[in-house]
């Protein structure tokens, strides 16, 4: 990557460095069936593309500054048509065998059912995730088998969002009203980052969620787990979290099955602790990210719909470790 | 081009026109912009001390009228007119499920805010007052589950809902079934009926 | 000289310009046409040069404002995670930015170039209905002021220039700021229609004797079919920002699924009337390209025919297109592959452009003057961003690029590249004509150098980081996803690129005040503009040039025919026919007049007000129906008998 910059080189050149744009939100770095055939039109449209960017400005170079004979006649202007005309239709050629690839991709592609269904739900700004047949939800965290095909379900709470984890598939926007759908299916376990691509509002930039794509012995487990009820408070500390929890406004937007929160504004938070991330992606799941996030979540995401609510240190400190406890 | 000498000035002298006209309009757009940018933006975030001091709501002993914390008037009074904590109010209104006893303003269970009575009178304290704090027959107290901010908000957006005129500020109608005008709109005015038909007898005395 | 004496009635007694000496006849022209220099003659003027010169200069100020924004956005993108600038005011300035730059920059601009130019490159005296002309002007400047003074007070839109609802529908986007936008679009909108009908009717009705519709300067095609594409789309975006605000302040429920209607209307509206947009940006590019490289090559341009057809092809197939900015909405797969065919295939008339323009090249003699280096510069740039359009009008494709920044890089390439480089050489090209003045040809090659390499360093690398998967409109990411290093050089090549329009307007500022003087026609170019004087006079030609080629001033050298009879004592025009450009009338033209301005305000404060209560439109219209009247009041003025 780094060797690229500084001067604007044609894209042919910088083909080779396309694979190097990995990251763990690249559509070029692939983990699915869906993104390897993406992968393969990027790569062809840009070497395609990038010859004839290049002999369109070699033409371009060559006109400007080739030796030119004494006079010019009928003969020029009459091969300079050919020219031209050739030209064009080699445009028109290569455009028709552009769209050909395009439709072939479209239909590899499909649709279609899958084996597992889930629904995902955007809200300003996190993932709801419903798995309707084990009967629970989650967010910003979902969960699939390797190899088998996902179908998910795409609702809106609100405004249009659009749901896109590049290294697995295209994107698809959610809109209120409406029911769309896309497949996921991958093909090697891993943790794959997605992102909402549909402007919606102050904390666009900060709505993240992540794929985990694990075996099938992992993920029953995963269910299973995930369809118990929040575990019981183990230590006193954890107690008195629950207690501070269940006291304060917190309760009134979130949900912890097996006790008496059962908000729904916000997020399911039965198993937060299981979860990688918390706030859409913006933290990694520690005790004191839970600890910074509840004292203050509109300095670390300005507009949020969760409100700064006031609690000593000492409460704080119970609530956070109560949280990591829910695993 | 005999006479371009003349001409040139003046076609000089418009373009510099032009420029200047131009040239000031961009300082009137630039310290217009850096006036906008010191004035504070939308708040998101109330300082903790602060919200502590919004919660100081100084209550006549009847539990009616009142005087809101001095912190409320320095900040200008923002519950009632900014349009941010009036759409958050509205939100707040669903989320906290208020349209299960006072529908969509109309009253079910609960009393209606839009036939002109107010049983604890229309002023803001009285609204949030009753939020916080509960009235009896039947509305909860809501102390900990909104904090103090939200209750002012969700105060405001309720007085706007039993509004008689139409305002600039207030929210206009969300992307739900309609069952009447919006707040923008001044519902009560439209939806106005003679009181004290409009309240229920089961709702219970009035204080 | 070919006159015109069957277009002259009888009982006229006044003097025609035949009748009196050339020194005679144009000082007698010049009290006619000019404009007094007082305060109401600055407000009331309608001659289409100040006009133009001033929509111009306008539209270069928001362009300055517009690139302020972008820096601004830069310095926030420079660093993961940066707090220079909240959610709020980024969502504020982006919008702005986008909002600016297509309403209040480029699609005026093209327009006022048109206004400008186009009178002069047909041999006419003004532009048709110049008082409208006058008050599209100060509709065009109301409405900026009206976008830039809210943005100053903090109540800007925050929606994206494309508004999409719900998120800019009355649910979510609390306070005035998405009304303000959506009536700034009307003012822009009214503005555009009003100088899209003039050039239309002055390009069908006023050109010189002789311009036959295949003589007519390829530039002055482009605006005439700019101009259709104006008319026909700008109506659906007015619909579509009407309805919007209705919803918002009268409850009307055009976008409210609830209640039957839908979200994707806004989308559809937007688009059918946004995907002409670019071409409305692209097509008057296209013709100062097709102008400017005929002259510096020193031969005529190479395929005119199938030049002009592509213009109007372009045109055309533009309003098949706007499928392919909704192709992750979930539309059936069967109607989003006849978009990508037809997103495709609108290579192929651009593919026509390019390929005549090197064609000239190739044939004549190129003169590396700095207009020509910003068109190979545009040619190189915009090709490259035709490429990335072909990659993006695939639906399988689009789905991993759309609303990342790739797609950035991609309309910047098109539009920076596509129509700002043209706008720049075309700066360099009739500055001269402007101002009579000569630009830095040496600083010209320093702003070339600068801007090409500033651009790219900014916009190539957002390819990168759009494949690397950032969306757009996303004010901070975060550390982890490795896209600080691409975006800090990103934020440092744009400061290159600053640098070389900074050197651009000192050097136009520079050369208007103390450049060289220019002569009537300093690149010995061959269109009709460069007949008159530098710059020109307030009458545009003392006599009504007779066109017998498509390019005049290399065929008939110093000799250029003219047509004499029209009336010098008061304002006429010939009127010619559609086709052959036969002279068919005398025509009066309107004299100065301060109603246009007055009917501007009170139309601004009708549209300002009505984004606060509904009944400003019926109160309102009552001054705008006194201002019309004493615009249309018959004054017993020569130009009301003809």
């Amino acid at each position: 990557m780094i060797a690229r910059r500084g001067v604007p080189l044609p894209a042919l050149l910088a083909l080779p460095l396309l694979p190097g744009c990995t990251g763990m939100q690249s559509s070029l770095d692939v983990g699915g069936p869906a993104a390897g055939e993406l992968r393969l039109l990027i790569v062809s449209f840009t070497v395609i593309c990038g010859i004839v960017w290049l002999l369109v400005v070699a033409t371009l170079g060559w006109a400007l500054l080739r030796r030119r004979p004494a006079g010019t006649g009928a003969r020029t202007q009459r091969q300079l048509t050919w020219a031209v005309s050739l030209s064009v239709a080699a445009t028109a050629i290569i455009v028709a065998g552009l769209t050909t690839l395009s439709f072939l991709a479209t239909r590899s592609l499909g649709g279609g059912d899958g084996e597992i269904e889930v629904v995902a739900v955007g809200q300003q700004w996190w993932w709801q995730f419903l798995y309707p047949r084990e009967g629970f939800q989650t967010a910003n965290e979902l969960h699939i088998p390797v190899g088998r095909t996902v179908r998910i379900r795409l609702e809106s709470a609100d405004v249009i969002h659009s749901f896109w984890v590049p290294s697995l598939s295209g994107k698809m926007d959610m809109i209120p009203g409406r029911t769309t759908a896309l497949t996921l299916k991958a093909e090697r376990p891993g943790v794959y980052r997605g992102q909402c691509a549909e402007f919606c509002g102050l904390q666009h930039s900060h709505m993240g969620f992540t794929v985990i794509a694990e075996d099938d012995v992992s993920y029953r487990k995963w269910l299973t787990g995930q369809a118990q009820p929040a575990r019981p408070a183990a230590t006193e500390e954890i107690r008195a979290g629950q207690a501070v929890f269940l006291a304060k406004p917190c309760a009134a937007c979130h949900t912890i099955r097996g006790t008496t929160a059962v908000g729904t504004a916000g997020p399911d938070l039965t198993h937060i602790g299981s979860r990688r991330s918390i706030a859409a992606g913006l933290l990694e799941t520690t005790r004191g990210t839970l600890a910074a996030w509840t004292a203050d979540p509109q300095t670390l995401k300005p507009g949020t719909t969760m409100p700064l609510v006031p609690l000593t240190s000492i409460e704080l400190r119970q609530v956070a470790v109560y949280l990591e406890s829910l695993k | 081009m005999g006479s371009s000498g003349g001409r040139r000035r003046s076609g000089w002298s418009v373009a510099s026109g032009t420029l200047s006209l131009c040239g000031v309009t961009l300082c009137c757009l630039a310290c217009a912009t850096a006036l906008g940018w010191m004035r504070a933006p939308r708040q998101f975030r109330t300082d903790p001390p602060l919200q502590a001091d919004l919660g100081n709501l100084r209550l006549l002993p009847n539990r009616i009228g009142g005087t809101p914390p001095e912190s409320y008037f320095a900040l200008g009074k923002p519950y009632e007119k900014v349009a941010y904590d009036l759409s958050q109010g509205k939100r707040l209104y669903t989320w906290f499920g208020c349209a299960t006893c006072h529908g969509d303003g109309r009253g079910n269970i609960g009393p209606s805010f839009l036939d002109g009575w107010w049983l604890y009178g229309p002023e803001m304290i009285s609204v949030a007052a009753s939020i916080r704090d509960g009235r009896p027959h039947g509305m909860p107290a809501y102390r900990d589950r909104m904090t103090n901010d939200q209750i002012w908000q969700l105060a405001g957006y309720v007085r706007t809902i039993g509004a008689y005129g139409p305002s600039v500020s207030a929210t206009a109608r969300n992307d739900d079934p309609q069952t009447r005008p919006a707040e923008n709109r001044g519902p009560a005015s439209i939806l106005f009926e003679q009181g004290p038909a409009g309240m229920k007898p089961e709702q219970g005395p009035s204080p | 000289m070919t006159g015109n004496r069957n277009a002259r009635t009888r009982e006229d007694d006044r003097p025609s310009d035949t009748d009196v000496s050339d020194a005679e006849g144009e000082r007698r022209l010049l009290a006619t046409w000019a404009t007094p220099r007082t305060l109401k003659g600055v407000l009331s003027t309608v001659d289409h040069k100040i006009i133009g010169r001033r929509y111009i200069a306008t539209a270069f100020v928001f362009l300055i404002l517009g690139g302020l924004l972008a820096l601004a956005m830069r310095l926030q993108l420079a660093a993961p995670e940066a707090r220079f600038i909240g959610p709020d005011r980024y969502n504020q300035i982006f919008t702005m930015h986008g909002s600016t730059m297509m309403f209040l920059f480029a699609v005026p601009v093209m327009e006022a170039v048109g206004v400008f130019l186009v009178p002069l490159m047909i041999g006419t005296r003004n532009i048709a209905f110049p008082r409208l002309n006058a008050f599209s002007y100060w509709i065009f400047l109301s409405g900026g002021i009206l976008l830039w003074v809210s943005f100053a007070l903090d109540v800007g839109p925050d929606v994206g220039w494309f508004a999409y609802v719900p998120l800019a529908g009355p649910e979510f986007s609390p306070g005035k700021r998405a009304d303000i936008w959506a009536q700034m679009i009307t003012f822009t909108e009214l503005a555009a229609l009003a100088v899209a009908v003039e050039l239309v009717a002055t390009i069908l009705k006023q050109r010189a004797p002789g311009m036959s519709l295949d003589r007519i300067p390829v530039f002055v095609w482009a605006m005439l079919v700019t101009s259709f594409l104006i008319i026909m789309a700008m109506p659906a975006i007015m619909i579509a920002s009407s309805t919007l605000i209705l919803d918002r302040l009268v409850g009307t429920q055009f976008y409210n699924p609830a209640e039957g209607g839908d979200a994707l209307l806004w989308q559809h509206l937007f688009w059918f009337f946004g995907h002409p947009e670019v071409y409305i940006i692209f097509l008057p590019a296209v013709g100062m390209v097709s102008t400017i490289i005929p002259t510096f090559a020193g031969r005529p341009i190479f395929g005119y025919l199938p030049l002009v057809m592509a213009l109007i092809a372009t045109g055309i197939l533009s309003f098949g297109l706007w499928v392919h900015h909704m192709f992750t909405t979930g539309l059936p797969r069967l109607g989003e592959s006849f978009f990508t065919a037809s997103s495709m295939s609108i290579a192929i008339p651009a593919g026509v452009q390019i390929f005549c323009w090197i064609a000239t090249l190739w044939a004549g003699r190129p003169q590396l003057k700095t207009p020509l280096l910003f068109v190979c510069g545009f040619i190189f740039t915009f090709v490259l961003g035709g490429m990335t359009g072909v990659m993006v009008a695939s639906v399988p494709l689009d789905t991993q690029v759309h609303d990342t920044y790739f797609v950035v890089a991609h309309f910047h390439y098109v539009l920076i590249g596509g129509a700002l480089f043209p706008l720049i050489a075309a700066v360099y090209y009739w500055l001269p004509k402007v101002s009579g003045r000569m630009m830095s040809e040496r600083l010209g090659r320093i702003v070339f150098a600068l801007i090409f390499l500033g651009f790219h360093g900014t916009f190539f690398p957002m390819h990168f980081l759009g494949l690397m998967g950032m969306p757009r409109r996303v004010y901070t990411y975060q550390p982890e996803m490795g896209w600080g290093g691409l975006n800090l050089f990103v934020s440092l090549s744009a400061l290159v690129l600053a640098a070389g329009f900074l050197l651009f307007f000192i050097d136009a500022i520079r050369s208007a005040r103390s450049g060289p003087l220019a002569g009537p026609n300093p690149w010995n170019a061959p269109t009709l503009e460069w007949a008159t004087s530098s710059p020109p006079p307030a009458y545009n030609f003392r006599r009504i040039p007779v066109v017998t080629s498509a390019n005049p001033l290399w065929d008939n050298g110093e000799t250029l025919p003219v047509a004499g009879g029209l009336n010098i004592d008061r304002r006429e025009l010939l009127v010619s026919s559609v086709v052959e450009a036969l002279p068919e009338a005398r025509e009066s033209s309107p004299t100065d007049s301060i109603w246009p301005f007055w009917a501007a305000m009170a139309t601004s404060i009708l549209l300002i007000t009505s984004i606060f209560t509904p009944w400003a439109v019926v109160w309102g219209s009552i001054p705008v129906a006194i201002t019309l009247i004493g615009w249309f009041w018959p004054k017993g003025e020569p130009e009301d008998e003809a």
